[in-house]
Formats: C-alpha cells, structure tokens, sequence
C-alpha cells in the first residue's frame, strides 16, 4: 500500500524514501492512538480482571477481612460439593433440552418461512418479536402464565375439566417449563440464521433434483440439510455455549428452586458470589463455567476455520 | 392426465394450507404472552381471577397504568435505562469504528496480534470477570452508580465484537477512496471521519440497533452493582416487582407493557434492520 502511495507521490528518490519512513512511524503512531482506547479498555477491564479472578479462585476471599491463600483447596472443595454436581447436572438438563427443541423448531420454520407465500412477512415478524423483548419481561409474563391459580394454562386446562398441576412450584415440571420458555423466547434468531443460509442454496440444485424426479422429502435430506449443514452445525455450538450460560429467566421464574431443581451454574456462581460474598469459592466456580464454554468455543472456532475455507 | 394434474394442485394448496395453520398456531404461541399482558394489564384486579378467563377485559382499567406511574419511580427506571443504553451505543460505536478502522487499515506494528488477542477475549464468560470487577467498583466507589453499566460494555465483550463488525466493513471498501484523500494530503483522522465513517452507515445501523437491545435488555450487571430504587433500570426494577408485589398482576402486567411497548413499536418501523441488528447476536459468542 505504501509503495502504492509513493509512486504517483513524489517521482523524486529522496524524499520518496524519507516519506516512506515517516509513513511507516506515522502509521504505528496512529493505528495504536487509534486502537489505544480499546486496548486500555481491554487491559483494565478484561485482562487484569481474569488474572485477578484466576488469583482469588486460588483464596479464601470475604467480603470484609483479609484473603487467605489456600492453594487449590477451592477447586478441591468444589469436586466435593454435592450441590456443585446437582447445579452441572441441572445445566446440562437445560442445554439438552433447550438445544435439540430450538434446533429443530427452528429450522422447521425456516423450512416453512423461506417459501415465497402472501403475507409470510406476518409470521416472520411475530415469531421474531421475542427475541428483541427482555428476557426478563417474557419470563415475568411466562411465569404469570404458568402461575397455579390465576394462571392463564391452567385456566385453559381447567375449561377441559382438568385440574392443572402447579408447574413452576413442582421439581419435576419447573425445568421444563423453563426451556420451553426459553425455547419461544430465542427460536426465532436461529429461525432468522437459518432462512438466511436456505436463500444460499443455489436453485439450480433442486431443478437438477425435479427433473430427475426426487420428491420433496428427498429434496429436504439430500440437497437442503447436507447444503446448509455447516450453519446448522455453527448455530447447534453458538446455541449450547448460550444455554450454559442461562440465568435471567431462572432469577425470575424458579429462583433456582423448587428444591433446587433448576439451579443451574451461573445462578451457582451468582449466588456463591453476590448472595454468600464466598469471591474465591464463586471464581473457581467460575472457571469450572470458563473451562467448559471453553472447550465448545475452541470446537466452534475450529469449524468455523474450515467452513470459512469450504466457502472460499 | 388432466385429473392427476387436479390431484397435484389440491395437494399443492392442501400443503399451503397446512404451512399457514402451521404457522400460525406458532406464530400465536409467541403472541399469546403480548396479548395476554395488555389483557391484564387493562383488567380490574378482581377480573384477573375470573374463570373462564377474559381475553377482552369487560371494563377497562387504565389506573393500572397511573398507579404503577404514582407508586413506583417507574420515570426514573426508564430514563435509567433510557440513557445508559444511549451512551453504550454512543461509545461503543464510536470507539469500535476508530479501532475497527485502524485495524482494516493503517498497518502499524502489532496490529494482527492485538487483533487476535482482542477477539479471541470474547470467549471470556462475563461471570468470571464480573467478580474482580465488582471489587474493583467497590474499591473505586463505583458501586450503585451507572458507571460500571456503561464503561463494562462499551470496553467488554460487546465494544471488541463491534471492533471485529467494523474491521469486517471497512475492510470492504475499496482503497482508492482513502488515497485519493491522502494525495490531497488528509490526516488519517479526516479520513476516518470524513470519508469512513459516513460510508460505513449500514454498519453503524446494525451495531448501533444490536448494542442498544443488548444493553436496554441487560440484567446481570444491574442486578450485581446497583441496590438503590431510583438507580435501577427497567429489567431489574421489574425483577423486583414480582417479590415486591406479590401477586398484584394487573400493575406488574402494565409495567411490562410500558417497558416493552415503546421498543415493539420502533421495531415495526425498522424490521429489517432490527432483524439484521439482532441477528448478529448469533454470531457474537
């Protein structure tokens, strides 16, 4: 580029060289002014943070009085702490449920979205809505609608003679109201992605398919799913490592409970941390939640590495 | 021949018409909750209790809406809110656009470095931060303030996925525009201003829509460093509403109507940029 520059510039040796040099100081110079807030930003609010919390999870750190080194007695602790195993349990109760169902509504309505019908715009629009509602509106309201008495489902069910169960106080239907929730919450981002990558798949194909005489379920297997595999596969990794990382609707429909039933890690770590103030216990913890997000981020990366390239 | 090729077009309608009961039963699924809030939010308390339930309240009842307004700093919430998400966006477009920038286009040393340093940081689960953080606000006296609500995204995780957004753009413009501007001997600075930065508006749009949601809607951060009533925004405010008021639907309802109405309604307006906005969330983690 600099070279570029200099040509038309200055047909003169000299000064072409004495101005690639201070191009080339003048660029250091502005390129870090220019990425110096961020990167001071990134410094102090990232970088020293994770040390810091890579330090306390090695401390007894209290709120008030002084931090005492303990070595890896917290992580020690943690391998021990039957609740820690009840919470991961929880989560990936969570992630298992929450990511197959959204997977597959989603596509499924992306199957029926991306077709070119009258007033399918409607429905697009009405199942993205949520996605842009706080989180913590649609699980107030959802909560409101699983309530026992004055809850609208139980009211529906009532009008069938049944008398509906008290969801969200009942340990064994409280998780699954809560993926469901978060299901519709979320179901139309993936929705959206994967209409994005059905409109790339080259038309021609599903010509080649008619004239040969495939049918449609034929179509959908061996051209639409195999095409779109690398989105599928992309948005199955992005959509775990979210639900690992649930909270807000547990805060507000379950508190964790009944009989901690859905307390999942994030809701661990925020109560070991802010609840009990226990800052070295709840920064193992979470780096027990880092190492975990970790290893699917790392997959993630590496697929993307070879989907970038399989596009090129 | 003739029959079969009925057969094939009443199936060929059969099948759009099972794709828009289809979607429609799912489409009202995720519109029942709206409906349902507004519903109540309007009902007397006493009707809330009515079986079978109304789905249009028999009489109205905007008090709901005057009480909640009267009884709570509902005012300050919202403005809360309101400006903090106002000010993320400000500094995180700004500040990810000039750092964007320089690393699409000056090539100062390290850049490929910091910027692959940078990104690989987003990984970094913003519970195992928040922790430090939160001492670090205390120490600074910075708890139940907005400072850490505003300056922990703009330089978070949200700020460097602006960064990587708007590298991507600018990256995407031709050269020829910027040394032509060098020739006539513009700083960098003017460039980036005056030439970048107006060419860049689709993906201001974009990122200004996704960190405005991100932070209007953001919960963990509020709830760790904010205790004070009148310093609370919207999503936290509401959290505590269900402890707070126990079972008193009709106010809690039009509370949430209130804080969700006004964004439903520029979201109307602006669809395909909201969609388009919102999408990159998928791709942020």
């Amino acid at each position: 580029m600099e070279s570029k520059l200099n040509v038309p510039l200055s047909p003169d040796k000299r000064t072409s060289g004495t101005r690639k040099k201070s191009f080339n100081r003048e660029a250091n110079l502005t390129g870090w002014l220019f990425v110096s807030p961020m990167a001071i930003g990134f410094v102090v609010l990232l970088l020293g943070p994770l040390l810091l919390a890579l330090y306390m999870s090695f401390t007894d750190w209290p709120l008030l009085g002084e931090a005492e080194f303990i070595g890896l007695e917290n992580y020690r602790a943690i391998f021990q702490d039957a609740e820690f195993w009840r919470v991961v349990g929880n989560t990936f109760t969570f992630s298992a449920g929450l990511v197959p169902l959204n997977i597959v509504l989603a596509l499924g309505l992306a199957l029926l979205l991306v077709r070119k019908l009258p007033g399918i715009g409607i429905f697009r629009t009405a199942i993205f809505v949520p996605v842009m509602t706080s989180l913590i509106v649609w699980a107030i309201v959802w909560k409101y609608l699983f309530a026992t008495d004055t809850g609208f489902i139980n009211q529906i069910l009532q009008m069938f003679g049944i008398t509906g169960p008290s969801w969200l106080y009942n340990p064994k239907l409280a998780m699954p109201v809560v993926i469901v929730t978060s299901v519709l919450k979320n179901v139309g981002l993936n929705m959206v992605l994967f209409i994005a990558a059905l409109q790339q798949v080259p038309v021609h194909l599903y010509e080649a398919a008619r004239i040969d005489g495939a049918s449609r379920t034929r179509q959908l297997f061996q051209i639409t799913i195999p095409m779109i595999s690398p989105t599928v596969f992309l948005t199955t990794l992005l959509t775990i490592i979210g639900s690992l990382k649930v909270f807000g609707q547990i805060y507000v429909m379950t508190q964790g409970g009944p009989d901690n039933s859905t307390k999942v890690l994030v809701y661990y770590i925020w109560e070991r941390a802010f609840k009990n103030f226990e800052f070295g216990y709840a920064s193992a913890l979470a780096f027990v939640l880092f190492f975990i997000i970790l290893v699917f981020t790392l997959l993630q990366w590496q697929f993307r590495k070879r989907w970038v390239f399989h596009e090129e | 021949m003739k029959s079969n090729r009925h057969g094939l077009q009443a199936g060929k309608l059969l099948g759009i018409g099972g794709h828009y009961v289809a979607l429609g039963a799912i489409s009202l699924l995720m519109l029942v909750p709206f409906l349902w809030m507004l519903s109540t939010s309007l009902k007397e308390p006493a009707k809330i209790f009515v079986f079978p339930p109304e789905f249009i309240p028999s009489s109205i009842r905007l008090e709901n809406y005057t009480e909640v307004l009267a009884n709570t700093p509902f005012h300050l919430f919202y403005w809360n809110s309101l400006y903090i998400a106002i000010l993320v966006t400000v500094g995180t477009v700004l500040f990810a656009s000039i750092a964007g920038y320089a690393f699409a286009r000056i090539p100062f040393r390290g850049r490929n470095i910091v910027f692959l340093v940078l990104l690989s940081t987003m990984m970094i689960p913003h519970e195992v931060t928040s922790i430090p953080m939160f001492l670090f606000m205390r120490m600074l006296g910075l708890i139940n303030t907005h400072v850490p609500l505003i300056v922990l995204p703009i330089f978070g995780a949200g700020g460097i996925f602006g960064v990587f957004v708007m590298r991507q753009f600018f990256l995407g413009i031709p050269k020829e525009l910027e040394e032509a501007a060098m020739i006539d001997g513009c700083s960098r600075w003017r460039i980036y201003w005056s030439i970048m930065l107006p060419l860049a508006k689709p993906a201001i749009a974009t990122l200004t829509i996704f960190t405005f949601l991100t932070s209007w809607n953001e919960f963990y951060d509020p709830l760790i460093f904010i205790n004070d009533r009148e310093m609370m925004t919207l999503p936290l405010a509401l959290s505590l509403f269900t402890d707070e008021v126990g079972t008193a639907w009709h106010h809690l309802m039009s509370a949430s109507v209130m804080a969700t109405l006004p964004l439903l309604i520029v979201f109307f307006f602006a669809q395909k940029q909201f969609i388009e906005g919102v999408s990159m969330t998928g791709l942020k983690d």
